[in-house]
């Protein structure tokens, strides 16, 4: 007798002890009554005293009095595109989308306008919308140097390399010079002539340096993000690293540039660096993964939280049924989940909707993971087809077809 | 030298860890929706909406001294106006009969995006309504991007749908199947609940092994029992024993009273499996081996808790459901006696009984559970 109640004794004090120490963390939607009248729940993106704010604002109002004010509505719908990347918030895409809104659905909506809603559309990785857009405002007006580069960009995303580089063509005379080689030349660097492209692009930086050293920071800083990524596929890391350090220089917040660089800070086994770069930009869920990925490398303690995090990121954007992050999720479960099924089966998905690099190299990267090569064979096939040269993208590949590492 | 700085930068990148999660969390920067759950019952429906407080402020600047935060102050203090806002573009109708909104809490809630304001709603029909249609307009005028995420229960079944710029008015047919149904499903859950979880499995079968046996005097073997009755008697003591047991954590756990960490849990069960078998072979535990099933039931009722959870019950049919399951435990836990008790008393009597069945079958299940407590409790994978 006595024994069973030592057995009652300790199951009872293991479960009180449990409940004391180790009480689950609440649940993050549990609705609450906030007692004092000062915690804040919400910091807002941007304040009202921000002069593009209050633009925002000025224009909104104006188009309010004027809802058929073609101009008003441009003008608004292209600063909430703008503000939607510098934020990386895509709620002004929303937003842009409703200053449009008399236009949207118009049969035949002014050219300004397509090119807004493919800007629009393509951010929501509506590529084939897009592009129809895009090829109905060259057909009314061919010298449109935004649709043309617009449609390059949407074109090399989808992996059509030769449409994308004959879109460039226009911009010879339609653009800046600086423009027209970053649109060649980051169409040549994956399709196997990666080195001519890189030379070819770092002279134009310098030239365009020389002659306009504080115009155009935006083309430059582009240019130089091109220029690191071009880097890359020749495997040259250190001037991959330089360039992507001159395009921050440009702009330090640019959430593209510092994914790119972290990845590759994260490649070369510099984790610490890399988590250094993206901290405090928990804000956007790719800067987010690549957080979170430098900390699991290094062993960081906020690893898990992070990770944690953005698994619910993911959770909710299923619930509203988008699939716009299926590569960044891909990664997620590959490289922090350990899952390998899912993160294939998620880049094979991922796979008929885009085709840049990091969309093979994840492809190839879940295929050797989950002993599946058969699942990537469309990558492999791109890769012969296009000869991108990327090594580390080159040595998946190589894993894939020798069955050894 | 070069250690010792590595070692600082950890420090500081440490420190800055630390900072960024006592910090404000920042936004997601997702795109905007809100969460719509609508609960039937009888002709009332229960409503939840969470709206984001970003959302909120883009249209009524909820930010009256426009510093960049929203506080409960500046929220609480336009709580009419965002309630208008919400009825104004709300409406949920039965057949013909509007199911007027009357709005009865205010209170926030952390998504994984940022804060929302919850609104709640007592919506009455005029009947009980056989379908819901459900008119979302939420935002559409300023942010065409914008989703809806709704959840409907009506009690015998959940639906998800999905309100956006083109599709604004949804209907939802009632189930005709109510608590009955619930109940059985429930029951379903629980039978399969004892066929799927081998952990739970075995451990009832470590339980079994020795009850058509008796401990002789010596207490350093075993012989087989005269009768059939107090084989009965012992078995049926130890599952009902082990049913109240596991009825009484689950409910608490279900009901919010009492929660366990997963693992927690998990490794005990695992170590409980371990007991019950080496107890066949070396006796921890007196006679009466009832007692230690329902103390052993109690921990295993918190992992039934989690079986349960993940289906994410309406809170108003817990009772059912919970009655439910510990039904369909018990009739599942009953199918295996029932199976295992006449197989076993018939060969009771051979040595093979004793040595394979109890001592090997009780040596293979706790090897198998020792492996389970090791990847439980230390998260790893042994196999």
């Amino acid at each position: 007798m006595k024994r069973s109640y030592v057995v009652f004794g300790a199951t009872g004090a293991l479960i009180v002890v449990g409940a004391i120490f180790f009480r689950p963390p609440a649940s993050a939607d549990v609705p609450r009554l906030p007692a004092d009248d000062a915690e804040i729940l919400e910091r807002l993106p941007m304040r009202s005293s921000d002069p593009r704010e209050r633009e925002r604002l000025r224009l909104h109002d104006a188009l309010v009095a004027h809802p058929d004010d073609l101009g008003t509505a441009l003008t608004l719908a292209r600063l909430d595109i703008q503000l939607s990347r510098a934020r990386s918030d895509p709620r002004y895409l929303g937003y842009a989308q409703a200053a449009l809104g008399a236009w949207w659905e118009l049969p035949s909506a002014p050219s300004d306008v397509l090119v807004l809603r493919a800007t629009i559309r393509q951010s929501s990785h509506d590529f084939d919308g897009a592009l129809a857009d895009l090829d109905r405002v060259l057909a009314i007006d061919p010298d449109d140097a935004q649709a043309w580069i617009t449609r390059s960009v949407v074109l090399a995303v989808r992996g059509r390399y030769e449409e994308a580089k004959a879109s460039c063509q226009p911009l010879a005379r339609l653009a800046p010079e600086l423009v027209f080689t970053v649109c060649e030349t980051s169409i040549d660097a994956v399709s196997g002539s990666a080195g001519p492209a890189y030379d070819r692009l770092s002279m134009s930086i310098r030239r365009s340096r020389r002659v306009s050293a504080n115009e155009d920071a935006d083309e430059r800083e582009w240019a130089s993000s091109t220029l690191g990524e071009i880097a890359l596929r020749r495997g040259r890391d250190d001037d991959a690293e330089s360039a992507f350090s001159a395009a921050l220089a440009i702009d330090p917040d640019d959430a593209y540039v510092l994914a790119a660089y972290a990845d590759l800070l994260i490649d070369r086994g510099r984790p610490a660096e890399a988590m250094k770069l993206v901290a405090g930009r928990t804000d956007n869920d790719g800067l987010l993964l690549r957080l979170a990925l430098a900390e699991a490398k290094a062993h960081a303690p906020a690893a898990a939280t992070h990770s944690e995090m953005l698994g619910a990121r993911f959770e909710a954007s299923h619930l509203r049924g988008d699939t716009v992050h299926r590569r960044e999720e891909a990664r997620f479960e590959l490289e922090l989940k350990g899952d390998a099924r899912a993160a294939l089966a998620l880049a094979r998905a991922n796979w008929d909707v885009q085709r840049e690099p990091w969309d093979v190299r994840v492809l190839l990267a879940s295929a050797v993971a989950a002993g599946e090569p058969g699942t990537a064979a469309p990558a492999l096939a791109f890769l012969d087809e296009h000869h991108l040269e990327d090594p580390r993208i080159r040595a998946l590949a190589a894993r894939l077809r020798g069955g050894a590492p | 030298m070069k250690r010792r700085e590595g070692a600082r930068r950890a420090i500081a990148l440490l420190a800055f860890a630390l900072v960024a999660l006592v910090a404000w969390p920042a936004h997601a920067h997702k795109p905007s929706d809100s969460y719509l759950t609508l609960v039937a019952v009888g002709s009332r429906i229960d409503v939840r909406w969470d709206i984001a407080l970003r959302d909120l402020d883009n249209v009524m600047a909820l930010d009256r001294d426009a510093n960049g935060t929203i506080t409960w102050g500046e929220l609480r203090a336009r709580r009419d106006d965002v309630t208008a806002l919400a009825r104004e573009r709300l409406t949920v109708r039965s057949g013909d009969d509007a199911c007027p909104l009357n709005a009865t809490r205010l209170e926030v809630a952390d998504h994984s995006d940022g804060a929302y304001a919850v609104l709640r709603f007592d919506a009455v029909c005029p009947s009980e309504p056989r379908a819901l249609d459900v008119d979302y307009e939420l935002f559409f005028d300023v942010d065409p991007q914008h989703h809806g995420i709704a959840r409907i229960d009506d009690g015998a079944g959940t639906r998800t749908a999905i309100f956006t710029f083109a599709d604004r008015r949804q209907r939802f047919e009632r189930s005709t199947l109510g608590r009955a149904h619930q109940l059985g499903a429930a029951i379903r859950l629980g039978i399969g609940h004892i066929f799927s979880g081998i952990d739970h499995l075995l451990f009832l079968i470590a339980l079994l092994l020795p009850s058509v046996l008796v401990r002789k005097g010596d207490r350093r073997g075993w012989e087989p029992v005269g009768r059939w009755r107090p084989a009965l008697m012992d078995v049926l003591k130890i599952v009902t024993a082990f049913t109240v047991a596991h009825s009484i954590t689950l409910s608490l756990s279900a009901l919010g009273v009492l929660r366990l960490p997963s693992r927690f849990v998990e490794s005990g069960i695992a170590a409980s499996v371990v007991l019950a078998a080496i107890n066949n072979v070396v006796p921890i535990l007196e006679e009466d081996r009832w007692t230690a099933a329902f103390a052993l039931g109690l921990l295993h009722g918190f992992g039934f808790s989690a079986t349960l959870m993940d289906l994410g019950l309406p809170r108003q049919n817990l009772v059912v459901t919970l009655f439910g399951f510990n039904v369909g435990v018990e009739l599942g836990q009953m199918c295996v006696v029932a199976v295992f008790l006449p197989l076993a008393y018939l060969v009771r009597r051979t040595v093979a009984y004793r040595r394979v069945a109890l001592l090997g079958g009780s040596v293979a299940i706790a090897g198998v559970a020792t492996v389970w407590l090791i990847e439980r409790a230390f998260a790893l994978k042994v196999f």
